[in-house]
Parts: structure tokens; sequence; C-alpha cells
């Protein structure tokens, strides 16, 4: 743990008595009070995470549209200046190098935040990709700190810190240069808890003084500090993939089921001629929302059976903080993928019956 | 006069001439986080000491439970089924298995109060 990095908030998380962990190499809480308890007040309140390990980089340039627009797949030029998308980037093969937020400034500036795990490896790949393009690919991860607000008080809260309008900043938008307590900040309506919230980021410097002010007002609203243990219950409970899990090199993002992000436009995009093939022939194998049937945790990695054959395994399990249920999802084989459709999971030593729900689990 | 004994793995035990209660102690249910389910054998099992007797999930992970000594089990806490959090809020209060001794000898194998206390400022 020594040497993990540490972000601009390591003394707020020690000061709360944050449970510190290393995660990818950098020292972030798990929780601070307890996860279930974290996990409750983003439901119903606000929760403020730490998120300044997550990495940005910046694209300039005359090229910038079309360099973005060959890296991602999703349709890049449908965005306004101002708005934000969610998209793949893929390998030649169609596998997922990276799932991340485009910010688009205009058509020759837009704003990468990709996840803390992949920084080097999507910085290079960009840079790799570059060729010809006219562009300016930065990584700015170093430079910049972010918090994400997140329930459905989160507005009210950091209504107080600023005189910029946030009703202004609609879902998947963003503002720049937004004053909160006399910091610049950029400002997003964006989240990864399947609540309203907003990522702001701001310089390193500032990011101690912006969160004290945050959970100082949001006291009354009932906010607390959130760490990586309950970013994950939330992130499961909404239907929203990690990479490493439900997405990968080995996975595509057709088979996670995001096959919305991926639009077969005239543009060419890295992946596309795989993707649209395996679209065309049909999924060999998909990621599956389920429910355990007896008691039990299905955790990341379980096998999964049908009838004493292996078919798959969870990719993401819990018993859910908000449903009170065990849930988890599964990458499986086609064949056994239908909705209602009985399976089982291997939990430990016994093995135990699921059966196949929708992956929209809080609907 | 019952003696209490805990184990480098965290569960303590109370014996009472031939019957032992045994738990989880509160270092370890402060470091496992939120308990959402722990899993018990069936009274009439029989355990040696070291066997892994059970699970205690937290949110994050399945942590599993040794015997701290040999015995049959004859009763199990059937609150935790549904309420696996009392452990969290109070670990030594809330058993989780009450065996019958088989070997009291393996009592010496085990930590008092104070080493337990000293073995955890260590950890």
């Amino acid at each position: 743990m020594e040497n993990a990095k540490k972000t601009p908030l390591y003394e707020e998380h020690i000061n709360l008595k944050g449970k510190v962990v290393d995660f990818h190499g950098w020292a972030l809480p798990i929780e601070y009070e307890g996860i279930l308890q974290e996990h409750q007040a983003v439901r119903e309140k606000a929760g403020l995470f730490d998120v300044s390990h997550m990495g940005e980089i910046r694209i300039k340039g005359k090229e910038a549209e079309a360099f973005v627009q060959y890296l991602m797949t999703n349709d890049i030029k449908t965005l306004d200046n101002g708005q934000i998308l969610y998209t793949f980037m893929c390998y030649p093969d169609g596998g997922v190098v990276d799932d991340l937020l485009v910010y688009k400034f205009d058509r020759e500036h837009y704003y990468l935040v990709v996840n803390a795990s992949n920084i080097e490896k999507d910085f290079q790949w960009m840079k790799d990709q570059q060729k010809d393009f006219q562009v300016e690919i930065q990584n700015e991860s170093d430079e910049v700190a972010e918090v994400a607000l997140q329930g459905p008080k989160a507005e009210g809260i950091l209504q107080k810190l600023t005189d910029t309008p946030l009703k202004e900043i609609t879902f998947f938008t963003f503002k720049d240069n937004v004053t909160i307590k006399g910091k610049d900040c950029l400002v997003s309506r964006t989240g990864y808890t399947g609540e309203d919230g907003f990522e702001v980021y701001m310089k390193p410097e500032d990011a101690r003084e912006i969160w004290t002010e945050i959970l100082r007002a949001g006291e009354e609203e009932g906010i607390k500090p959130t760490g990586l243990g309950s970013r994950d219950t939330l992130r499961f409970e909404a239907g929203l993939p990690l990479y490493g899990n439900e997405l990968s090199k080995d996975i595509t993002p057709l088979e996670a089921g995001f096959g919305f992000f991926v639009k077969f436009t005239e543009d060419d995009f890295i992946g596309k001629a795989p993707l649209q093939k395996q679209k065309e022939e049909g999924l060999k194998r998909k990621i599956v929302g389920f429910e355990l049937m007896k008691k039990g945790i299905p955790r990341e990695g379980y096998e999964v059976y049908k009838d004493g054959e292996k078919i798959g395994y969870v990719t993401t399990g819990y018993l859910s903080p908000t449903l009170g249920k065990s849930i988890g999802l599964a990458l499986v084989d086609i064949d056994h993928s239908k909705m209602g459709g009985t399976i089982q999971i291997k939990v430990r030593k016994r093995e135990i019956d699921g059966t196949i729900i929708s992956k929209r689990f809080l609907k | 006069m019952s003696e209490l004994f805990f184990t480098k793995k965290h569960e303590w035990v109370k014996v009472d001439g031939e019957h032992a209660t045994i738990g989880i102690s509160d270092y370890a249910q402060e470091q496992l986080g939120d308990i959402v389910f722990i899993e018990l054998p069936d009274v009439d099992e029989d355990f040696e000491q070291g066997d892994d007797f059970g699970v205690v999930e937290s949110v994050k992970a399945a942590s599993d439970l040794y015997m701290p000594i040999s015995g049959k089990v004859v009763e199990i806490n059937e609150e935790l089924e549904d309420a696996p959090e009392l452990v969290n809020e109070d670990a030594m209060a809330n058993w989780m298995l009450k065996v019958e001794v088989t070997n009291k000898a393996e009592l010496e194998d085990l930590l008092t109060e104070d080493q337990y206390k000293d073995f955890i400022e260590e950890e």
C-alpha cells in the first residue's frame, strides 16, 4: 500500500476514517461508515465519491471529430457542443479497450473520461491509432481532480455552492467554467449510480475545499461520503458494466448487451467489421441478469451450469442492498440465455438454482 | 466458570464444562464490514479443530469460518439467518454455534484474551 498513489483528497479520507485500500495502484476508501449505509444514502439522499483517479484525455485539432469517430463505436457526429456520450473504444477484433465518456466542446475539441485502471493503456492506444490524423492527444489525468455527487438531493446541495443554474445542465451535458465556492470547475450531469447527480472536475489544489464544502452544504440533507464498495454495488444494481467484469478485450459490447452504443453508420471505426458480423450472425454468448432462488451470494467468477454442463460464469453478483435479494450478471452460452430460464450457479460448495431475469434490476 | 479463548483466525470460544460456544471476534466483524449472510452447519455435524464449518459473507467477500476446537454441533444461532448484521452489532454476544467438546487439551493451542489482544495489535 505504501506505493499506492494518493489523490488530493487522501487526507480527507483518513480524517473521515475511511478504510483505505490499494485500488489499481490508488489509495482509496472502500467505505467509511459502511457499504450498506453509503449505498442507501445515495439511493435516498446523496453521496460524495472521490473519483480523482479517473483518467482525462483531451483531443484537439482540425481532425478531432474524425479521429474520435474512428476510435469509438458510438456516433460522435450526433453530439452537440456541450453534450456527452457513452461509448466503447474497441480493438480491431471487436473486443473492448475501454468504456468511456466523450465530452464535446466543439468539433475540434473533445475531452475523454476513461477508467482509472486503463489510463496508460487508453492513452497509448490512442497515440498508436493517431497515424495521419491532425490532432493533439494530451493525458491530463494528473492535472485534474474529480468528485461525484450522486443521489436525489444532489442538485439541491450543489446549487447552494454555485450561481450557475444547475437545471440548465441537463442529463449528459456539461458546462465548463462553473464557479463552485469561488473555484473554477467543469460540471456534468453524469454518474455511475443510476441516480441523478453531477461529476465535478477541478484543479487538484481546489479539491479538498470543494469536497469539504459539499459535505457541509449537504449535511442537512443527510449527505454521506461514499467509497468504492458502494460505488460498485450501486452501478451493479443500475445495470451498468464494469470494465474487467462485463467488458474486456474478450467480451464485445454486443455480448455485454450494449449494442445501443454501437452505431453502424457510413463512418468506419476500429472493430466495426467484426461487430457488424457478430450482429448479423447472432451472438454465441451474452450477459444475462439472474436471481438466486435460495439463500447464498453469487460472486464474480462463480461458475454457471445448466443440468451439469458448464455454460458460463458470474461477472458481478451481490446481495442487492436496495432489493434485498441475491442477484447477478453472468456471461452464458446463448442457448441458455432466455428470460425466465433456470440455471445453476456454483456458490462455493453448493449449486443453487437461479432464474434469468431482466438486467434492469431496479425497475 | 467459563473460559474464553481466541484463535489467530479471529474466532472466539467460551468453554463451559463439556460445552463450548463459538463466534467471531469484534476485530473480525470490524474488518469484514457489513455482514450480509452467514452459513452455518447443521446440528449433529462433527468437526475437527481447524475444519472450516461455515462462511461469513460481507458485501464484498466470503470468509471461511474455522473450528477453534473439535466438537459435535448441538445448537446453531437461528437468529443469524435473517439478521446476520447482529454479529456486527455485538460479535461477542451473538454466538454462532454451540458444540459438545471432544478434546479439552486442544484449548492449549488457543490464545487467551490478552494474547489475542497482542496478536491483533501486531496485525
